[in-house]
């Protein structure tokens, strides 16, 4: 572990965290990356626009969410007590809508009239498409063929809220390839659209912009648990693929140095089996989507498919800040298989009456291992970053039953 | 002086414009690219950009994206691009080679092996499209000392700030993007090129070269008139892949679109 005074300056003025991020674009896109960077600092700072802000999580997404105290699910791992930040309650059923409710009201203030953005599982897509009917602009989501295909029902919804859902046939017709479609839009459209990412990926200002609008998760737990418990937790969960929810859980313990941090990354079928979506635990640094980070590639540096059970961790990248996170061992990164999430998805079903979304049952997996390694007054909180309705069908498929 | 500089004080010499044909490497096999290089050159192209296929070419359209797939599904690597470059030396010592692509690809081989390799095998620029040179630090250098120019690219978006450091990193030459989009789009209007142009020229007496939106004769010849060099790639490239069963009617098609362009060139700037 490398000394490193504090966790939480970075990144730098270039966007980079340590050797990981940057700004890794064609030209084109390099002033309109600037302008997004003074609006966005101007923003920051911004007392009005963070009333906003704070305003819509408070009215609009339905903050605070709860951190539950998950007493049953505790008792039957006899180990940490749990507790489960409750993202999954906000409108539209996940983390995401924090990060696109913060982009849109930035849009808004820079004059941009369209937005667009990439989606994998839809979640992102049906949190843009949401804000953007709230604030009356054009919205087009580009998400995989393959994706549109496995999440009709997100597809249906994001086309109800007003927007223009595209299909991207190129690639492997999955998320990277919704990103590189939005990223060509963008570089097109660049004068009236403002691109809404998704997650902590993409070049500088994104990663730190997301960081920052998700870091509300991580400021309500932090003071939410020392209410409740009366001290800081011992260690904080969350699944990573970008890293959104998770780096919004994190970020505001960073310099809580006593507070020890997993991000539980997709194995899919295993580690060993080469099907999984594990850049950080199997990947190696390269560059992608305009930043330096983990990546799942072949020996020729070419991008190779992931593959795990729950579509929004079905990512070949992750975050840079997660990146430069496992380097200095401020975080550990380890992953679950699909096997475990899904194990996790039917305990915490049947013991708290909660159904979670299939990524942050990939967290709750980690969970079930490490609470039982935990003294009985340790406390564990980990990010239920959503909802599970959207994961029905798969899950039903699994059982052999068509809903 | 390295071929790129001869080849544009030659043309200068002539009062003649750059011609600068792009294929995607491996595309639609690799059997097929020593072939077309040759033939290209044999049609009046001047400089050859050798595309690096990449599995997310996010600053191409479809056309260059499919021919990356249609590589890659052959396995096509930087290294096997290389080794292309090395054979076409066999039998053109002049006609320089500027790879063009991605960054990942080079990260992985590294960056020193990559340029010693590359220049080693008679590769002459770089141009890799996700590498600004804000990010060159360590890149531009290692380049510069393997003689290899380093080719950026500039945009409709681009301040003068902007143009002053990518001008001041570059070598060989300068890229304009002509247009905000994606390789392969629509028309591209030659009066706002040659607005920019002019202001790219107050930071540099390096040559300028124009691509995006460049597909056949008339285009070309007028993008000559305001430029130093003319870069057509998507209209090769699909020419390739509506040929890709039949190569030498492929190469056919290919010489005459490019013939047609460099006639239109030249006689475009000789009426100046």
């Amino acid at each position: 572990m490398q000394e490193v005074e504090s966790y939480m300056q970075m990144p730098d003025d270039r966007g980079h965290f340590g050797k990981y991020g940057g700004i890794f674009v064609s030209e084109t896109l390099m002033a309109p990356l600037r302008e997004l960077r003074e609006a966005y600092d101007a923003m920051k700072d911004d007392p009005a626009f963070q009333a906003a802000f704070d305003a819509d999580l408070a009215h609009y997404v339905g903050r605070p969410s709860p951190l539950y105290f998950a007493e049953r699910w505790s008792e039957h791992l006899g180990g940490a007590r749990i507790f489960l930040k409750r993202e999954d309650l906000n409108h539209t059923g996940a983390h995401k809508i924090n990060n696109t409710v913060g982009q849109a009201l930035l849009a808004r203030r820079m004059g941009k009239t369209r937005v667009i953005a990439e989606t994998g599982a839809g979640q992102h897509g049906v949190a843009t498409a949401t804000v953007a009917a709230r604030l009356g602009m054009q919205c087009v989501v580009y998400m995989g063929a393959e994706d549109i295909r496995r999440q009709a029902l997100n597809v249906y919804r994001m086309r109800l809220l007003g927007a223009e859902v595209v299909a991207v046939e190129s690639g492997s017709r999955t998320l990277k390839d919704a990103l590189n479609e939005a990223m060509r839009d963008w570089v097109t459209n660049v004068d009236d659209t403002f691109y809404i990412i998704g997650t902590v990926a993409g070049p500088h200002p994104y990663p730190a912009m997301v960081r920052d609008f998700q870091a509300v998760i991580g400021r309500e737990a932090r003071a939410q648990i020392l209410e409740q418990a009366g001290r800081l937790p011992d260690a904080l969960v969350a699944c990573v693929g970008g890293g959104s929810n998770a780096i919004g859980l994190f970020y505001p313990f960073l310099d809580d140095t006593g507070v020890a941090i997993y991000g539980v990354e997709a194995a899919g079928d295993g580690l060993d089996s080469g099907r999984h979506a594990a850049p950080l635990c199997a990947g190696r640094p390269g560059v992608l989507h305009g930043n330096r980070t983990y990546l799942m590639e072949d020996p020729d540096g070419q991008i190779i498919e992931t593959h795990s059970i729950s579509a929004g961790l079905d990512y070949p990248g992750v975050g840079p800040e997660h990146a430069w996170l496992k380097d200095t061992g401020r975080a550990r990164y380890v992953a679950v298989t699909d096997e475990q999430a899904m194990a996790a998805f039917h305990e915490l079903t049947r013991i708290e009456g909660i159904m979670p979304a299939l990524e942050s049952s990939h967290a709750l997996a980690w969970a079930m291992q490490l609470a039982p390694t935990m003294d009985r007054d340790a406390i564990l909180i980990v990010n239920l970053s959503g909802r599970g309705d959207k994961d029905i069908h798969t899950v039903a498929a699994l059982d052999g039953i068509e809903v | 002086m390295s071929r790129i500089a001869q080849t544009f004080e030659r043309l200068a010499g002539e009062q003649r414009k750059a011609l600068v044909a792009y294929i995607t490497a491996g595309d639609p096999h690799p059997s097929e690219t020593l072939p077309m290089m040759h033939a290209m050159v044999r049609a009046g192209a001047d400089i050859i950009e050798l595309g690096v296929p990449f599995s997310d070419p996010m600053a191409d359209g479809p056309v260059i994206q499919a021919a990356s797939e249609r590589a890659l599904e052959h396995h096509v690597s930087l290294h096997d691009v290389i080794d292309m470059v090395r054979e076409f030396r066999l039998r053109d010592e002049h006609t320089p080679v500027v790879l063009m692509g991605y960054l990942n690809p080079v990260e992985a081989m590294g960056y020193e092996p990559f340029a010693r390799e590359a220049a080693a095998a008679g590769v002459d620029g770089v141009l890799t499209v996700d590498l600004p040179p804000d990010e060159g630090d360590e890149f531009i250098p290692l380049m510069r000392e393997a003689g290899l120019d380093c080719i950026f690219l500039l945009a409709p978006t681009s301040t003068d700030e902007r143009i002053e450091k990518v001008c001041a990193s570059g070598s060989g030459f300068v890229y304009y993007v002509s247009l905000k989009g994606v390789t392969g789009a629509a028309n591209l209007d030659v009066d706002s090129v040659a607005g920019k142009l002019a202001a790219i020229r107050r930071h540099t007496d390096m040559p300028i070269g124009v691509g995006f939106g460049i597909k056949d004769a008339d285009s070309a010849g007028r993008v000559a008139r305001v430029a130093d060099a003319v870069v057509v790639g998507s209209a090769i490239v699909r020419l390739i892949e509506q040929y890709r069963d039949a190569p030498q009617e492929a190469r056919l098609q290919v010489e005459g679109l490019l013939a047609s362009m460099r006639k239109a060139m030249d006689t475009q700037t000789m009426t100046d």
